[in-house]
């Protein structure tokens, strides 16, 4: 099953690479015309993004090294542990959602430390995996298009985060049981 | 709700610092976020411009308005307020099998291009997100993954007897929030225009 799905995720590009040129000249596009054309609006919708991302991650950057983030971690450790939560991969769960690089960073040195085969390392395997990066998509999509007012948007996505955060130690719980 | 949550991270993140007796941390974490932002910005430049090149095949050899035809019965469901074999449909399918497959340099641009495809389609205020740009970001943000490359990558460095153990595990927990998040975003939707 793995195997399978790692060379559809190898192949997929290149075979869209190869197959939409090609058929888009049997349907007699002008391909290089179009491509430029399509590519044109490149420079502007990155551009575009930066005063919402500035925005965001200066926040998210004083929020984390002022050492509130720290605080609110020992705040809620003791209150995790008690339903099976390992506090050692807590600052992974709320840097999650926030940063996409430093939650990796806190997944890696988790990985180093405590070793990728242990409960801890394989829980934080599967949180990093299973999770993506809430307020950054949320900001760089809808500030590529110049929206500012989310409505509920930022709440569907810290639920649906937090129920994955929940799914996984229930799994890692399930499939790998804690030693 | 941002503003809050914005608001929340500098003004915490400013007192902290100051009753911590390091309050200079914050000159310069500000400094490093903006510049982070904007590295970031400059980055996509390259992969947006290609990925809107193949796109515009695509779509002009007629491909993105198949796939959405392909997948209507699901998409209906979930976006019943863009009209079938719209080019955001194609772009919201693309986004979201790229995210399915680990790919993630391929899944930004796509999601990009199907925000803006999306803001076509929006009728009322051009800074107010529709219902279908917060079930596109629901998703988006929660979407199931077969293959989370990074981190087996990462586990295979720091010497994994089986670095991939943890895709069954992965997928399970990413269809649990996506289901979520599909319930999620109804149910807001509903309370939001009741309470109008």
């Amino acid at each position: 099953m793995f195997g399978v799905v790692s060379d559809l995720s190898r192949w997929a590009i290149p075979i869209v690479l190869l197959l939409v040129p090609l058929i888009a000249m049997v349907r007699g596009v002008n391909v290089f015309e179009k491509f430029v054309e399509g590519a044109e609006a490149g420079f502007v919708t990155a551009i575009k993004t930066i005063p919402f991302l500035v925005a965001m991650l200066v926040a998210i950057s004083i929020f984390r090294a002022s050492g509130a983030l720290d605080m609110l971690v020992g705040v809620l450790s003791p209150v995790l542990n008690l339903v099976g939560f390992p506090a050692e991969v807590l600052p992974h769960a709320i840097m999650r959602p926030l940063s996409g690089g430093a939650s990796l960073g806190i997944a890696t040195d988790i990985i180093k430390t405590y070793g990728p085969d242990s409960f801890i390392g394989r829980l934080v395997s599967t949180m990093q995996g299973s999770s993506d990066t809430t307020f950054y998509v949320l900001t760089l999509y809808f500030g590529s298009v110049g929206i500012s007012r989310y409505r509920y948007s930022i709440i569907s996505g810290l639920c649906a985060d937090f129920t994955t955060l929940i799914a996984s130690v229930y799994v890692a719980h399930k499939l790998f049981g804690p030693t | 709700m941002v503003n809050y949550i914005w608001l929340g991270m500098m003004v915490t993140g400013v007192l902290v610092a100051a009753i911590n007796g390091h309050v200079e941390v914050v000159t310069k974490a500000a400094l490093e976020g903006a510049q982070v932002a904007v590295h970031t910005a400059i980055d996509l430049i390259a992969i947006i411009t290609f990925w809107l090149g193949i796109m515009k095949l695509a779509e002009t050899a007629g491909l993105v308005q198949a796939l959405a035809r392909l997948l209507q019965p699901i998409t209906r469901f979930l976006f019943p307020s863009v009209p079938k074999e719209h080019p955001a449909m194609g772009a919201i399918i693309l986004n979201l099998s790229a995210n399915i497959l680990g790919l993630g340099n391929a899944s930004t641009p796509m999601g990009l291009i199907a925000m803006q495809e999306l803001q076509k389609l929006n009728r009322g205020d051009p800074k107010e997100a529709t219902d279908a740009m917060c079930t596109f970001l629901a998703l988006n943000t929660s979407c199931i993954t077969l293959i989370p490359t990074t981190i087996i990558g990462i586990r295979l460095i720091y010497g994994s007897a089986d670095p991939t153990e943890i895709v069954g595990t992965t997928i399970f927990a990413t269809a649990m929030g996506m289901t979520a998040a599909i319930c999620m975003d109804r149910l807001l939707r509903y309370l939001y225009y009741r309470g109008r």
